[in-house]
C-alpha cells in the first residue's frame, strides 16, 4: 500500500522523525485554517501519487492567506499525470541549506536491507543515479544486527554530509530505519531530506510503502486504506480479497496464482485479467466471476485453473454458482487441472450449463484461442 | 537420486492439525511420502488419521528421527515455526504459507544463515517440492508428475512461480518425459532457496540429465541465475519467463528504479538467459516442446 505524502509524514511523526508542522485539506477554507496554524510563508502541496508534481504545478509556495486561498483554489482538483487532486497538504515552509536523500528498502538481490544516502538529494536523484553513483552511498544492513548510531553516521560521513549535518542525519536515519522495520515498510524514502540554516535536519517529503502482508499486525493502517487509489473494479475485487489488475482487452480472465495468471495474458495477448489467489473457495470463484462481470469490455471470459492449495471442485462450484445468481455478459472458456480437477470437470459436466455459455478445453493454449475466437466474433 | 528430498525422508508436518496441513499433509502421505509426524503446540499425544501429533519439533525429532518438515502454518507463527525447525534440527523446511511480511522474511533467512547454516528453507510460499515416485512435500498434485526412469533422460524442474510450477510439470508429463526433482521455490522477496542453489544441485545430480527453469518479471534472480548457468551448469535447460505482456508494475519511489538499473522485464530475463545457453520459450508449451527437443537428442 502506497501511502500519499501527507500520510507518509504522519507516519514518520510516530517514529519521532521531524517533519513540518502542517495538516491536511479537502477545501480552500480548510487549506486556510491549515496555514493559519502553521504560520506562513507556507507550502500547498498537491497530495497524489505520482511523480512530478512540482513541475506540474501542483506545490506552490503562499505568503498570504489570500494567496493560499489562490494556489489552494488551482492546485484541488488539478489532473496531474491522469490523477486528480482531491487533497493538498499544507505545511511551515522550510529554509533549505542543502537537499539529501535517504530510503531503506529491501534488497531482494543481497537479501539484506539497503540504505541509500547520498548528499546530493532533489528531485534528480535518479540521474544522480546515473551520472555519478558514486554519490550514493549503498549500505547492506543485516536484520540480524540493524542499524546503530555509529554506523549510521560512519555512513552520513560517507555521503560526505557536512560536519554540521551529521548529528541530525544520523539521528534520521536511526529513526529511518526503526519505521522501516518495525513499521513493516517495504519503502521509507526522505527525498529531500534538508539541512535549515539552523542546523536542523529533517524530512521534507514522505514516501512510503507499506507490507500489505503486515496489516495484521498494524490496526493503526486502517485509516490509510480509505484512501487508496482504487478505481470501482478495483475496489470491487478488494472486498472479495482478489488481486485485480484492470486491463483495457475484452477477455476476461481468471486464473489461480500471479503466474498463471501473468502467463494466460502472455498467450492470450488482449486482456483484462485477475487472480483469485491460492486457496479460493467456490465463494472466491463467484466472486470473481462477478468483478470480471462488472468490466463491460469483456466479450469472453477465460478460466485457466492449475490446482494446488486451489481444488478443482471448488472452482467448479463457484462457477456453478456464479452462473446461478449473475447474469453474465459473455461465454466461459475453462481450463482445469491439477488437485480435484477430475471432480471439477464432472461438476461442471453434470451442472447442465449450455456449451455456447461454458466450454471446457484441455490445455491452456487451447482454451486462450477458443476464449480469443469467442472475443473475435463478439 | 534427486535433489534435497528422497525416498529416505523423513517429514514432519508443523500444523498438521489444521486445515491445509491435514488436507496437504495426508495428500502428501498418500502419494508415498515418509510423514512420520505432525507438530501443533497444545495437541501433543493426539493423532491425524494415525500420523502422532507433538507439541514442540524437537520432541517430534527425538521420537521420529525427522529429517525435514512442511511448515503449513499461518503467516503470524511462520517465522517461528521455521526457527524452531532449524532449531530442533531439521535440515530440510518447506514452508507453503503465503503473507508472510517481508521484514519477518528477510529476518528469519538471516537468522537461519548465521545461526543455522545447516537448515535449507524453501520458500515460503512455494508449492513445495516433489521427487516422483519418492518424496512429496507441499501443495502439488502428485499425480501431474511423471517419474524419472533409471535410463534417463530425466529433468529437473525449478520454478519461481507457484501454479507455472505445476503447468511445467504437466507439459512434460504430456510427453512422458520423467522429472528427478521439480523445486517450487516460491516468489516472495527473500526465498530461503534460488534457483542457483538448484541448478547447483542438479548439475551434480546423475539422474538429471536436462533442466527447465520457470522464472517471473520482478527482481534480479534470473539474471543472477543466467551469470550461474554460464561458467557452473553444462547440462541443457530450456526455460520460460512469465509477465511477457503483463502492464509495467508501479515503480517502487526513487530506490526502486536506482536499485534495478533496469533490471527485471521479462525481456532482459530472457536476453540474460539466452546469451547463457538456455533454449527460451515463449509460453510453459513451448518451454515444454523444447525441452522435448533437447531430452530427445540427449
Amino acid at each position: 500500500m502506497d501511502l500519499f505524502e501527507y500520510q507518509g509524514k504522519q507516519y514518520f511523526a510516530r517514529y519521532d522523525i521531524p517533519v513540518s508542522p502542517g495538516g491536511p485539506a479537502d477545501t480552500v477554507d480548510e487549506a486556510v485554517k491549515e496555514a493559519n496554524q502553521a504560520g506562513y510563508p507556507v507550502v500547498v502541496k498537491a497530495q497524489v501519487q505520482v511523480g512530478g508534481r512540482g513541475k506540474a504545478g501542483g506545490i506552490k509556495l503562499a505568503d498570504t492567506e489570500a494567496e493560499v486561498r489562490e494556489h489552494a483554489a488551482a492546485i484541488l482538483g488539478m489532473d496531474i499525470k491522469g490523477h486528480v487532486v482531491k487533497r493538498v497538504w499544507v505545511e511551515a515552509a522550510s529554509d533549505i541549506d542543502e537537499e539529501y536523500y535517504a530510503s531503506f528498502t529491501l534488497d531482494r538481490a543481497a537479501k539484506k536491507h539497503l540504505l541509500m544516502l547520498s548528499a546530493e538529494g532533489g528531485v534528480e536523484i535518479e540521474t544522480v543515479a546515473e551520472t555519478n553513483p558514486d554519490a550514493i552511498v549503498k549500505l547492506h544492513i543485516d536484520p540480524v544486527d540493524g542499524l546503530d548510531s555509529a554506523t549510521a553516521r560512519q555512513a552520513c560521513v560517507g555521503a560526505k554530509l557536512p560536519d554540521r549535518a551529521l548529528d541530525g542525519a544520523a539521528d534520521i536515519l536511526v529513526k529511518l530505519y526503526r519505521c522501516f522495520t518495525e513499521g513493516d515498510c517495504d519503502l521509507a524514502e526522505i527525498n529531500p531530506l534538508i539541512l535549515k540554516p539552523t542546523g536542523e535536519v529533517h524530512a521534507l517529503d514522505a514516501k512510503v510503502t507499506l507490507d500489505d502482508s503486515a496489516l495484521f499486525r498494524h490496526p493503526e493502517w486502517e485509516v490509510f486504506g480509505a484512501t487508496q487509489e482504487l478505481d470501482e473494479r478495483e475496489m470491487m475485487a478488494k472486498e472479495k480479497g482478489l488481486q485485480y489488475i484492470g486491463l483495457d482487452g475484452d477477455v476476461g480472465i481468471i486464473a489461480n496464482g500471479a503466474g498463471l495468471a501473468m502467463s494466460t495474458l502472455d498467450v492470450v495477448n488482449q486482456v483484462g485479467g485477475s487472480d483469485i489467489g491460492g486457496g479460493a473457495n467456490a465463494d472466491v470463484m463467484a466472486g470473481a466471476l462477478e468483478v470480471i462481470n462488472f468490466d463491460d469490455n469483456v466479450t469472453s471470459i477465460l478460466i485457466n485453473i492449475f490446482g494446488g492449495i486451489t481444488r478443482g471442485d471448488e472452482v467448479a462450484k463457484g462457477i456453478v454458482e456464479a452462473m446461478g445468481r449473475v447474469d453474465l455478459r459473455a461465454p466461459i472458456v475453462i481450463r482445469l487441472d491439477g488437485t480435484n480437477a477430475t471432480e471439477g470437470r464432472l461438476i461442471l459436466e453434470n451442472a447442465g450449463i449450455p456449451e455456447d455459455e461454458l466450454r471446457s478445453e484441455p490445455t491452456m493454449l487451447d482454451a486462450a484461442r477458443a476464449a480469443v475466437s469467442i472475443a473475435n466474433e463478439n | 537420486m534427486a535433489i534435497f528430498v528422497n525416498e529416505n525422508t523423513k517429514v514432519l508436518v508443523q500444523g498438521l492439525t489444521g486445515g491445509q496441513g491435514k488436507y496437504h499433509g495426508l495428500r502428501n502421505r498418500d502419494y508415498g511420502t515418509n510423514i512420520v509426524g505432525g507438530v501443533t503446540p497444545g495437541k501433543g499425544g493426539q493423532d491425524v488419521d494415525g500420523i502422532p501429533v507433538f507439541d514442540s519439533v524437537a520432541e517430534a525429532v527425538a521420537a521420529t528421527g525427522a529429517d525435514a518438515s512442511f511448515a503449513a502454518v499461518p503467516p503470524k507463527f511462520a517465522s517461528g515455526a521455521i526457527l524452531e525447525a532449524a532449531e530442533a534440527g531439521i535440515g530440510f523446511v518447506v514452508c507453503i504459507t503465503e503473507g508472510i511480511p517481508a521484514q519477518d522474511e528477510a529476518l528469519t533467512y538471516n537468522t537461519l544463515v548465521r545461526n543455522f547454516p545447516d537448515t535449507r528453507l524453501l520458500g515460503p510460499n512455494c508449492p513445495g517440492i516433489i521427487s516422483p515416485g519418492k518424496c512429496n512435500i507441499g501443495i502439488t498434485a502428485g499425480e501431474i508428475a511423471e517419474a524419472p526412469t533409471a535410463a534417463g533422460p530425466n529433468v529437473g524442474i525449478v520454478s519461481r512461480s507457484g501454479t507455472l510450477t505445476y503447468q511445467a510439470l504437466y507439459e512434460l508429463k504430456q510427453k512422458g518425459i520423467g522429472v528427478s526433482t521439480c523445486v517450487g521455490i516460491g516468489g516472495d522477496p527473500v526465498p530461503g532457496t534460488n534457483f542457483i542453489d538448484c541448478l547447483e544441485q542438479f548439475q551434480a545430480d546423475p539422474e538429471t540429465h536436462a533442466i527447465m527453469m520457470i522464472g517471473e518479471i520482478g527482481g534480479s534472480a534470473e539474471e543472477e541465475a543466467a551469470e550461474y548457468i554460464k561458467t557452473n551448469v553444462t547440462k541443457p535447460m530450456s526455460a520460460y519467463i512469465a509477465g511477457v505482456t503483463a502492464p509495467a508494475g508501479k515503480k517502487m519511489g526513487h530506490a526502486g528504479a536506482i536499485v534495478s538499473g533496469g533490471k527485471g522485464t521479462a525481456q532482459g530475463k530472457m536476453d540474460a538467459l539466452a546469451a547463457a545457453g538456455v533454449e527460451i520459450g515463449l509460453n510453459p508449451t513451448e518451454a515444454g516442446e523444447l525441452m522435448a527437443t533437447i531430452v530427445a537428442g540427449l
